[in-house]
């Protein structure tokens, strides 16, 4: 029983951090172009310089 | 190129960014296009697409303006309108709520359950009593934040003595967590934590969709009154002449309207002839000849030369202010209609606790302690509680207007579909709703040579027939010749030469009724006529209508002479010559015997029918205020998409209704269970997630509901 007070501050801490990553990701936008991303992996890179789409 | 010769370097001051809605995009070739392309153009510097929303934000010089910006993406070959930056508002930031909402109830969930299914396999004593402090713990903190949206709705429904979706919620989900916190601090043996944050997280789902597709839609669809001209030139008496906004306006000032200038108040002209665009008002392309003495109104746009007005009525007095009066008011009507979930909520409430207070009495009368009864009782409010009948309505409404998306038709929220799967007759605007609304050219008459020389005089001018006549003539691939000394008479027509010879595209001879112009090359002279088309669709979609029960007729503010001929076409009623407020009785008319109308049209003179009808569409190429009023906007030349919209609405309804049922069927099979004392949390959350997927499946079945 008493790996138990190690595990349950891991599974909360984990839990915590997915929640942090989650409003860290809608924070900086991620969720806005939720299609556009999907279609975004299909477009050529014409010249290599600009690779910031 | 126009920036100021200090700043070499980029200065960020001189860069703005506007919003554009641009409808056209459908694939990742156009979101290529218009970031590559875009930042080509002189003073545009970036361009970044949001294809969700399908927006294109331009970050660019000041000097640039919307219309010039609006050009550039038109020469890339989409069709653009820019967004009032406010008129976004509130919605993102209520489904930002939401999302953070469902997050935290997501992580409450997980952890909640863990903790519940070593409980469920067998952990007793002490390890359970930590679990279930553990669990409240969690949870707690949870309830009250992703509750909050629930509980705010049901206070505000019992403050107004109503009752919503959001009551028996709110009841179920405070309950639950009482009892667990009871048997928590007593050492019992049932907690409800999960099922309470799980019902949480389930019907916080559905809020998002709800959110995601109301924002999608409000996004797409422009800005009201975006186009009335927000400020006009006063000449002072001593003939000075000042930007002064359009609010700041006064009744007897003298303005200087220059030409291609939209007016920013209602007046009478003084001094000056020209032709104004009153499509905004009335949704007829045709220009408007204005002489001394002409009364204009706010919201036409000058298309020839200046001219000087007096103002007779500025700011909230104008012609386009009273109508947005109107429409304010007929939309009154719309919102007191109940929303289908909240009606079914009036039938289920009332019987779910009927339930639980039977079962309370049941057991105390059978002898069982208040202790065990109360915990029964509480069973059957969290067994009956409406988790996938939180789902039912927004899984099914969401699937469809996603299918409806991709096939041009923009529904705006829930209530919008409900409405339409409702109506029983339908009511068509003729120009521009049954018609394309836009003059397009006969141009199989012309040479190669007259079609460059013509593309080259119409590209130059505003005038709504030489715009027909260049979007002819640019679909039929033609490039412009190379016109000099181009020179626009207002009311007469625009001219150059080429090649030598003076060319010229006028206003014909002859004062026939129909839309012609000349092209004068030399001495030749070649009449292009124009037409108003009917939709190629026209009958069809009609008669599709009229198949599922659907009768259509025209009410039109045009002439009776063209509104009968439409008629006679399609074979329909038709009233001509109808004002908005004509049309607002008749649509009363309607609803009086009984009918529940569709109205479809798209000038601002519809505006105040579109808000009042039972439902609305709009075309795509409507005034911003009928796009904003409609409940629906379809984009494209067809008019099938209207009949679609009904259809796909009628049917994402009986998906709703299988949907209820299948929610309300299957916690009905663990009532009797949960009366008879058997219901473990356990039980209670299988039945949960079982009735939401069955829910989540059965919507999804709308996916291909469009085709």
């Amino acid at each position: 029983m008493t790996g138990l007070a190690f595990l349950i501050p891991i599974a909360l801490g984990m839990g915590l951090l997915g929640l942090a990553a989650f409003f860290w990701a809608m924070r900086s936008g991620q969720y806005d172009d939720m299609d556009g991303a999907a279609v975004r992996v299909l477009i050529d890179d014409e010249n290599d310089i600009e690779g910031d789409t | 190129m126009n920036a100021p010769p200090l700043s070499i370097a980029p200065d960020k001051r001189t860069n703005v960014s506007t919003r554009f809605t641009v409808p056209g995009m459908r694939c990742a070739g156009c979101i290529a296009k218009i970031e590559r392309e875009l930042p080509k153009a002189s003073g545009i510097v970036a361009a970044r697409v949001n294809f969700s929303a399908k927006q294109v934000a331009i970050e660019h010089d000041r000097t640039l303006d919307e219309a010039g910006l609006e050009e550039a993406l038109l020469k890339l070959g989409f069709e653009a309108h820019s967004i009032a930056e406010n008129s976004l508002g509130d919605e993102p930031k209520e489904r930002k709520v939401l999302l953070r909402a469902l997050g935290v109830a997501g992580f409450g969930m997980m952890n909640v359950m863990l903790l519940s299914v070593s409980v469920w396999s067998g952990a007793d004593g002490a390890t359970r009593d930590l679990f279930h402090w553990l669990s409240a713990m969690i949870a707690m903190p949870v309830i009250a934040y992703s509750g909050r949206p629930f509980f705010a709705s049901a206070w505000m429904a019992l403050k107004y003595r109503r009752t919503n979706m959001d009551v028996p919620i709110s009841i179920g989900v405070a309950l639950a967590t009482a009892l667990s916190l009871y048997e928590t601090i007593t050492g019992g043996p049932h907690a409800y934590f999960e099922s309470a944050v799980m019902l949480l997280f389930f019907l916080l789902a559905g809020r998002v969709l709800d959110a995601e597709m109301r924002e999608r839609t409000r996004a797409g669809i422009g800005a009201l009154l975006g186009r009335m001209g927000k400020s006009s030139s006063v000449i002072g008496p001593d003939g000075s002449v000042a930007r002064i906004p359009a609010s700041d306006l006064e009744p007897g000032m003298l303005v200087l309207v220059a030409a291609g200038e939209a007016l920013a108040a209602d007046g009478e002209i003084e001094e000056g002839v020209s032709a104004i665009d009153n499509a905004m008002l009335t949704g007829e392309s045709t220009p408007v000849s204005v002489g001394v003495g002409s009364v204009v109104h706010a919201g036409a746009i000058n298309l020839g030369a200046p001219f000087r007005m007096r103002l007779t009525r500025t700011a909230d007095d104008t012609a386009l202010a009273e109508i947005a009066r109107l429409m304010d008011e007929a939309g009154q009507s719309r919102s007191h209609y109940v929303r289908i979930a909240d009606r079914a909520s009036r039938l289920y409430a009332p019987v779910v606790h009927t339930l639980a207070l039977l079962a309370f009495a049941g057991w105390m009368i059978a002898g069982a302690g208040w202790h065990q009864s109360l915990i029964i009782a509480i069973a059957v409010l969290i067994i009956t509680c409406p988790c996938a009948m939180g789902l039912a309505v927004p899984t099914a409404q969401v699937v469809a207007s996603g299918a409806l998306l991709k096939r041009g038709v923009l529904v705006k929220d829930g209530s919008a579909l409900e409405r339409l799967a409702e109506v029983n007759t339908a009511v068509f605007d003729k120009t521009g709703t049954l018609t394309l609304g836009e003059p397009r050219a006969d141009i199989a008459g012309l040479d190669d040579k007259a079609r460059g020389v013509a593309l080259g005089l119409a590209q130059a001018s505003r005038h709504p027939l030489s715009k027909g006549l260049a979007n002819s003539l640019r679909q039929a691939g033609v490039t412009a010749a190379n016109i000099e000394a181009i020179e626009e008479t207002p009311g007469e027509g625009i001219s150059g030469r080429w090649d030598n010879m003076p060319v010229a595209l006028e206003k014909p001879d002859a004062a026939s009724g129909d839309l012609a112009s000349l092209l004068r090359i030399g001495s030749k002279a070649h009449t292009i006529t124009f037409a108003d088309p009917l939709r190629s669709d026209c009958a069809q979609a009609l008669s599709e209508l009229s198949a599922s029960g659907i009768n259509a007729t025209i009410l039109s503010g045009d002439r009776a002479a063209p509104v009968q001929a439409v008629a006679n076409e399609l074979a329909i009623t038709a009233t001509a010559e109808a004002s908005p407020a004509d049309k607002l009785s008749a649509l009363a008319a309607l609803r009086d015997a009984g009918k529940l109308p569709l109205m479809v049209g798209d000038g601002l003179n519809d505006g105040p029918a579109l808000a009042s009808a039972h439902a609305s569409i709009a075309p795509g190429t409507a005034s911003d205020v009928s796009q904003q009023a409609a409940d629906a906007v379809f984009i494209g030349e067809k008019l099938m998409p209207v009949a679609l919209a009904v259809r796909v609405a009628r049917r994402t309804m009986a998906i709703v209704r299988q949907n209820f049922a299948l929610a309300i069927g299957y916690n009905a099979l663990a009532v009797p269970l949960a009366l008879f004392g058997y219901v473990t949390p356990l039980i209670a959350a299988i039945a949960m997630s079982l009735s939401s997927l069955f829910v989540v499946a059965n919507s999804l079945r709308l996916a291909g509901a469009a085709k």
